[in-house]
């Protein structure tokens, strides 16, 4: 009976239109991120839009009143890093959507969200943990697609789409996954291509008519590459080895690239030239075993000496945990390891917020509790990055949905009789 | 994207590409053993490996604990794992023993006093489930140890024979608490070979780490792994697999009887060695200890029923995803559950993993505990357990701290034997401890020394006495 009730009063959170209402979240302390922390702070939403914040707000009469003294309260968590909906379980083939087969490894044109599966069971137990948003991206390959940002909402597909594509992937730390056998003849193939697309660009009659030399990718790829050499796209290029990011930044001052580098195993070695660049830097805090030739100095501090040059870091999995998946609901715990290794807390949670939603396009919606933002926001019991805190409430775009996710439904079966 | 996404190194996963077998005969006799012998000729009587010798050691551990100190830390927070935590407690370790615990311990005239203000200190950290040598890193396929995929049953392999010292894993466990493991042989087969216990520490040789008088553990699988491994030649299924084993320890009976016969007789030619058969054999007669990677509850069950078909006993299954279904099982046949905090998803029979699985078996009463199959989980065991603990907590199901200090140290030196030398601080036990910069279930908690023995192998304000691999010399920067 009691499980018959709390069904019931699930479903009944999981459907009331609560983001049409005005909701008034009081007395927490609030990291709007974009500015200092406020003691005491309210942040109000109203249809599902952020309307103010701050330590004097009036509350309209009949708003929805959450009271989070005692509680901390944060833009939803970004996870920048991910392949929710696009890969359900490893190894079952049918439910893995996130490389392309491309095209001699280029899949530029990959749209990697047009296989995104909204359904996915691991949206929900992502978001009870905080997570409101994460980018999905292409992986393989030496170009391996568009990335994309989604809302852990639920809803049809291009109901939970944010915004895409945000990025052009590709990766120049593994030449055999890009089609040659060396990192020269790699870096060789990386330019032949961009130089096609500048080709192409000038030369786009002469193509139609068949009337050119032979590219290196077909027409959709370098379409797609075009935003990329005019700078408007980003570019995240997966690279370790201190040199090979060193190319990177190379080719991006020679191709005027808007360049991001993921990986980054030993991006502190190039902390400074990376400041000097304005190349952000996506990596973790929570691997220092030299696991590859590419990656023997790879360590847990690189995030807080990246950011101490005046590198903007974004947080993401690289322990081998999944945070790319099933446990994209850790990012917290990621920015807490950097946290232990030297970073500056304001960072770290910039680093999982704001700062993701700057690269990605995504800062005028989301990344931090402004008035006019959308109303992702989440309320925690206690330091969003402690293993003790509870979530409490998350909200996307103002409505909370609490729905249970299947791990709920299975503790609910099985846990003994007689625990709460 | 390789190094974002890469799969989880579930070692046990990993298959190895290119497999170069190397005849027994060619593998190291450098063993150890103070027994330089002449080339053999037929006037020379055979050695100790010539006839099947019960709990034979023909690789015995050289290992010697590291110059040590009387050291006396005081002020700090214990948790034993052996009763409530202390507050202001002391530990004194002396002759690699702790002699010492409590409230009100005085510090001998030669002890080093470390004051543990705001500290915390726990048991050194029991690792049940690693491939750190096995798989060591760098992961290239020239050190890729762990699975001799060439059988469904290879009881006759032995992961000491796979384990590189010199595997830069070794150190960065230690550093995260880790004073005790057992390192496996992977996951590809039904039955995988002969697991070896070892301290954490620098040696030349895997007998130089090796565990003096710990048992061996014998490997074993479920589920998809084997028959997605041998697909083509089978097993192909779990049906197959079943057969596979029950196979297996048909003819294991059969060796054991004849060698118990002959060794009560010493009537005719001693029967013929086999390596794998001697292995089994063992767990027939209860001197090596099963450990089994099983997913699915049901097919725990079916496993449970194997062990008692042919008499053996299971001592832990390993990963246990689904140890919440069926832990009154577990309990009632006294078999540990090791577990991960939150691993899943990455395959169909990891698909029903809950956070609150070491927390429900625990509350049922099975004996429950964290393993890391990663050397990358392994530095940070004391967070998987936070992670569990508090994933217990918001079920409804309150496990309390002093519960879950036994998940990381007295519940897995259960499961390797090893419960009366290590896993708890209590006077007499080996002084295996690790003092932690604060709550080990805290996020930003590090640990700060680690003493194995009673020789302090780890502390991370001193470089000067780092453990650098010889693999990392010149390759690996030292402020690293």
């Amino acid at each position: 009976m009691r499980k018959i009730l709390l069904a019931i009063l699930l479903l009944s959170l999981a459907y009331l239109p609560v983001w049409s209402q005005t909701i008034a979240i009081t007395g927490g302390k609030v990291y709007p991120v974009s500015g200092p922390p406020i003691a005491n702070g309210t942040v109000l939403i109203r249809d599902g839009v952020i309307v103010a914040v701050g330590a004097s707000v009036n509350i309209p009469a009949g708003a929805q009143r959450i009271d989070a003294t005692g509680k901390i309260v944060t833009p939803g968590l970004i996870n920048a890093i991910t392949n929710i909906g696009l890969v359900e379980i490893g190894q079952v083939r049918d439910t893995n959507d996130a490389a392309a087969k491309g095209s001699n490894n280029i899949a530029a044109a990959f749209k990697v969200w047009e296989g995104l599966n909204p359904a996915s069971s691991v949206f929900a137990p992502t978001r009870s943990e905080g997570v409101t948003t994460v980018i999905i991206a292409p992986r393989g390959g030496l170009v391996s697609g568009q990335a994309a940002a989604i809302d852990l909402g639920s809803g049809l597909r291009s109901e939970v789409i944010r915004r895409s594509p945000v990025a052009m992937i590709a990766q120049i730390d593994d030449a055999q996954s890009a089609g040659t056998n060396s990192r020269g003849e790699l870096m060789g193939k990386l330019r032949a291509l961009f130089d096609d697309v500048k080709f192409y660009m000038a030369h786009r009659l002469d193509y139609d008519r068949a009337a050119t030399k032979t590219l290196s990718a077909p027409a959709a790829d370098l379409e797609a590459l075009i935003p990329v050499i005019q700078g408007r796209m980003p570019i995240m290029i997966d690279a370790d080895r201190v040199d090979e990011i060193d190319a990177a930044l190379q080719l991006a001052r020679d191709y005027s690239l808007k360049l991001m580098i993921s990986g980054g195993a030993e991006s502190w070695l190039a902390a400074d030239r990376l400041a000097a660049a304005h190349v952000p830097v996506l990596t973790g805090a929570m691997n220092n075993i030299p696991d590859s030739f590419a990656r023997l100095n790879q360590r847990q501090e690189t995030a807080a000496m990246l950011r101490r040059a005046g590198v903007q870091v974004v947080l993401v999995g690289n322990g081998d945990g999944d945070e790319s998946r099933f446990n994209a609901r850790n990012i917290k715990y990621e920015a807490g390891n950097a946290v232990a290794y030297g970073m500056n807390y304001d960072d770290a949670l910039r680093a999982i917020t704001l700062a993701p939603a700057e690269l990605f396009g995504l800062s005028d919606r989301i990344g931090s509790l402004q008035a006019g933002r959308d109303a992702n926001v989440v309320v925690w019991s206690g330091d969003p990055f402690e293993f003790s805190t509870r979530v409490e409430h998350v909200f996307i775009r103002g409505r909370e949905n609490n729905e249970p996710s299947r791990q709920d439904l299975l503790i609910e079966r099985y846990k003994p009789k007689g625990s709460r | 994207m390789r190094s974002l996404y890469r799969i989880s190194l579930v070692a046990c996963l990993v298959l190895a590409f290119s497999i170069q077998q190397v005849p027994l005969a060619q593998q190291s006799k450098d063993s150890g053993q103070a027994k330089p012998e002449a080339s053999p000729s037929p006037s020379t009587p055979p050695g100790p490996g010539g006839i099947s010798t019960p709990n034979a050691d023909p690789f015995p551990s050289t290992y010697q604990p590291f110059p040590h100190r009387t050291t006396l830390i005081r002020n700090a927070t214990i948790m034993t794992a052996a009763g409530p935590t202390l507050q202001n407690g002391s530990v004194l370790l002396r002759d690699g023993k702790i002699a010492a615990v409590g409230t009100n311990v005085s510090a001998p005239a030669d002890a080093v006093v470390i004051d543990g203000t705001g500290k915390y200190v726990t048991p050194g950290i029991i690792d049940v489930h690693s491939h750190i040598g096995d798989y060591p890193a760098p992961g290239v396929d020239a050190n890729s140890d762990g699975n001799e995929a060439t059988n469904p049953v290879t009881a006759n392999v032995w992961a000491e024979h796979s384990v590189w010292p010199q595997d830069p894993q070794f150190p960065r466990a230690l550093a995260g608490g880790v004073t005790t493991m057992q390192i496996l042989p992977g996951s590809a087969n039904l039955i995988g070979g002969r697991s070896v216990v070892v301290k954490v520490v620098p040696a030349r040789t895997v007998q130089g780490m090796k565990f003096p008088g710990a048992k061996y553990g014998l490997k074993m699988a479920c589920g998809e792994n084997p028959k997605r491994v041998y697909q083509q030649r089978g097993p192909s299924t779990r049906m197959g697999n079943v057969a596979g084993y029950r196979a297996a320890w048909i003819q294991a009976e059969a060796y054991r009887r004849k060698w118990d016969t002959w060794n009560a007789t010493h009537k005719g030619d001693a029967p013929t060695r086999d390596l794998g058969l001697e292995t089994l054999a063992e767990v027939l007669r209860g001197n090596i200890l099963v450990h089994n990677h099983c997913y699915r509850a049901d097919e725990m069950a079916q496993m449970i029923d194997i062990a008692k078909e042919f008499g053996y006993k299971i001592r832990a299954f390993h990963h246990t995803v689904e140890g919440y279904k069926i832990a009154d099982l577990l309990k009632a046949n006294g078999i540990g559950a090791a577990e991960w905090a939150d691993w899943g998803g990455f395959k169909m029979e990891a698909n029903d993993s809950v956070k609150a699985n070491l927390a429900i078996t625990d509350a049922v009463g099975a004996r429950a505990m964290i393993h890391s199959d990663s050397a990358l989980g392994a530095q940070r065991l004391n967070q998987e357990v936070a992670k569990a603990m508090y994933a217990g907590r918001a079920a409804g199901i309150n496990i309390t701290e002093d519960q879950a200090i036994k998940w990381l140290t007295i519940n897995p030196a259960w499961a390797l034997g090893l419960d009366d030398k290590i896993g708890s601080i209590e006077v007499g036990k080996n002084a295996d401890v690790v003092l932690w910069s604060g709550n080990p279930f805290s996020v930003y908690s590090r640990a700060e020394k680690v003493w194995i023995d009673g020789s302090m192998l780890y502390d991370r304000n001193d470089k000067a006495e780092k453990w650098r691999t010889d693999f990392e010399l010149g390759l690996v920067k030292e402020d690293n």
